[in-house]
């Protein structure tokens, strides 16, 4: 980690990766509720204007004119922050995209502390929860905007609901252009014997840099990026548990019913093993810059580092 | 008597075929709900002229093959209605009238709230109240662009328009000028607790739909003059969606069931039922 990494935006991402999707499938449109300039969904607006609807600031008539569009043979993507989509529309969710297993793509922006300045109202702690717990949703969270690019695009390649979640801030690169990366497949991005890291987000490249202070320390840590958190690669994980034998979890999300819980449901049945869950801890957020957020709500690579350590102690 | 030729746009069916159609369509959802022991037959029997109206005389559609890309739509928006729903499909033969009596019943494709995975004829999942109108919305717009004549009529409760999405799907079929678009609101005046105008005041219904840009057409419910009427200049209006407030009676029909909330959704015991069915047919 000498070379100061290159930054990511997972926005401009999903913007280049619309008009890209746009040019290959005819029956794409796009559904936006006044956030449509700050999510980048205009980029697709911009470049195919029939193919755009902006709803004004009503996410359950937008979630419901997607699913609409859907049940009359298009592929939809319809997004806007967090905190009010899925939040504001999970009824609409629920009971028609999911319901009927719909080809929408759903996305939420603005998910995390990281938000920053505007506050605890736009940062959502809470929707991987909400949709993790609907049938027939899957749930992709990426790590950077390279990963953002690559799975949104598949996930609007394959049939049927989806909710991706990304964050506001531009990051640190995790992958590159050449990764190959697939929804439902986790990435061990470092391997190790002593914990493994299982990480979503913003998360992963901080569990990353906590990886190699473990190291340091004489900690072989293994890092994971559960970008899938439904249908969850119980696989990698599993085995990532019994290689190690300890596991923490970080997400930028409450430790109530995220990645640390899908995790848990996962090992507690097949393989318990010592766990950790880094996240924020059942409050909301506040004002500040993003770094002092994550620092506040427990979201560093050194929150990382002590869970793994404690839990290696532990072992 | 000859057959209705339900794919032919400009088809005439008679009023008194259309009137003896809707007995038969009372009497259905009597008895199947009946046979239920549970559902909604309040807001089923309110209904039965406005849709029998659209499936038998002016929907363009085809029973044999009910995702024909070029059908017109009818959206159940008030979900609860679906002994109405369900009745009027089997009429139409979209699956067999012996399945009506499998309403409600573990592994039924005729779900207590329609379901369109399950059952042919079924466009959207119903259940929660306020989401038909934007499902028409994002219907209407996938017509346009795909350059389709198709129509798309959403059937709402009139205590759903309590609901605030339903005015967000109405500035949004006003901003998209939705000419393809017919919102049909069953003005039944009872809602699930009471009477609409006491739970939560309603009126005035036309002038709402007229102030959100629609087009505005008042019909009694169970003239099917007006209703034909109504659905024709629907289909002439050029740019604006167009609403038809149809007044009805929440329990048509059934005396003891009319203007009561109590029987918005409670079915009463097979013997009442078997009486309010000689009632209907000696109307």
């Amino acid at each position: 980690m000498s070379a100061k990494p290159i930054q990511t935006s997972m926005r401009d991402a999903l913007g280049e990766a619309l008009v890209k999707l746009g040019e290959e499938i005819p029956e794409l449109v796009v559904v936006g509720a006044d956030t449509s300039g700050s999510l980048k969904l205009s980029v697709f607006g911009s470049k195919f204007p029939q193919r755009f609807f902006n709803v004004g600031i009503a996410e359950q008539n937008m979630v419901g004119v997607a699913a609409g569009l859907a049940l009359a043979g298009k592929k939809v993507v319809c997004g806007s922050y967090a905190v009010f989509m899925p939040g504001r529309a999970v009824d609409q969710i629920r009971n028609t995209i999911a319901y009927c297993r719909l080809d929408v793509k759903l996305v939420g922006s603005h998910g995390g502390v990281s938000v920053g300045p505007d506050g605890g109202s736009h940062q959502a702690l809470e929707d991987i929860a909400i949709m993790r717990s609907i049938p027939n949703m899957n749930v992709v969270v990426p790590a950077d905007g390279i990963s953002t690019k690559k799975l949104f695009t598949q996930a609007c390649r394959s049939v049927g609901p989806y909710y991706v979640r990304l964050a506001r801030p531009s990051s640190p690169a995790v992958y590159t252009e050449g990764t190959e990366l697939r929804v439902g497949r986790a990435e061990i991005l470092r391997d190790g014997s002593d914990v493994a890291i299982i990480a979503v987000g913003l998360m992963v490249d901080k569990a990353l840099r906590a990886a190699q202070s473990l190291r340091e320390a004489g900690v072989s840590a293994m890092v994971v990026d559960s970008h899938t958190v439904k249908p969850l690669d119980a696989e990698t994980i599993l085995s990532a548990a019994r290689t190690t034998g300890a596991v923490v979890t970080a997400e930028e999300h409450n430790v109530f019913g995220g990645v640390g819980s899908a995790v848990a449901e996962l090992l507690v049945k097949t393989h318990p093993v010592k766990m950790e869950m880094v996240g924020v801890n059942d409050v909301f957020g506040e004002s500040g810059e993003t770094d002092e957020l994550m620092a506040k709500y427990g979201l560093t690579e050194k929150h990382i580092f002590e869970a793994a350590m404690k839990m290696v102690k532990q072992k | 008597m000859e057959a209705i030729q339900f794919a032919e746009p400009n088809r005439q069916v008679s009023v008194e075929r259309l009137q003896a159609i809707s007995r038969q369509i009372r009497k259905d959802i009597l008895e199947m709900l009946s046979e239920a022991g549970s559902g909604h037959p309040g807001g089923s029997l309110s209904a039965v002229e406005l849709v029998v109206a659209l499936y038998f005389a002016k929907m363009v559609h085809n029973p044999l093959d009910p995702r024909w890309a070029d059908r017109d739509r009818f959206l159940l928006s008030k979900g609860h209605a679906a002994p109405l729903l369900y009745a009027v499909l089997a009429e139409c033969g979209y699956f067999p009238k012996s399945e009506l009596k499998t309403l409600r019943k573990l592994g039924s494709r005729l779900q207590g709230h329609p379901d369109p995975t399950k059952l042919p004829g079924v466009e959207i999942p119903g259940g929660p109240e306020g989401i038909g109108l934007s499902e028409g919305v994002g219907m209407a717009l996938a017509a346009r662009l795909d350059r389709k004549s198709y129509r798309v009529y959403v059937l709402m409760g009139d205590g759903e328009l309590n609901e605030g999405e339903v005015w967000e799907a109405a500035m949004a079929a006003a901003k998209y000028k939705l000419d393809n678009l017919t919102a049909i609101v069953d003005r039944n005046g009872v809602q699930q607790d009471g009477l609409t105008e006491q739970i939560m005041p309603i009126e005035p219904v036309a002038n709402k739909w007229r102030a959100f840009n629609w087009n505005v057409i008042e019909v009694d419910g169970y003239d099917f003059e007006q209703i034909l009427g109504a659905i024709d200049e629907a289909r002439s209006v050029r740019n604006k969606p167009t609403v038809i407030v149809a007044y009805t009676t929440k329990g048509k029909g059934v005396e003891f069931m009319e203007w009561q909330s109590e029987y918005h959704g409670k079915v009463p015991d097979k013997q009442t039922v078997q009486k309010a069915i000689e009632e209907l047919q000696k109307r």
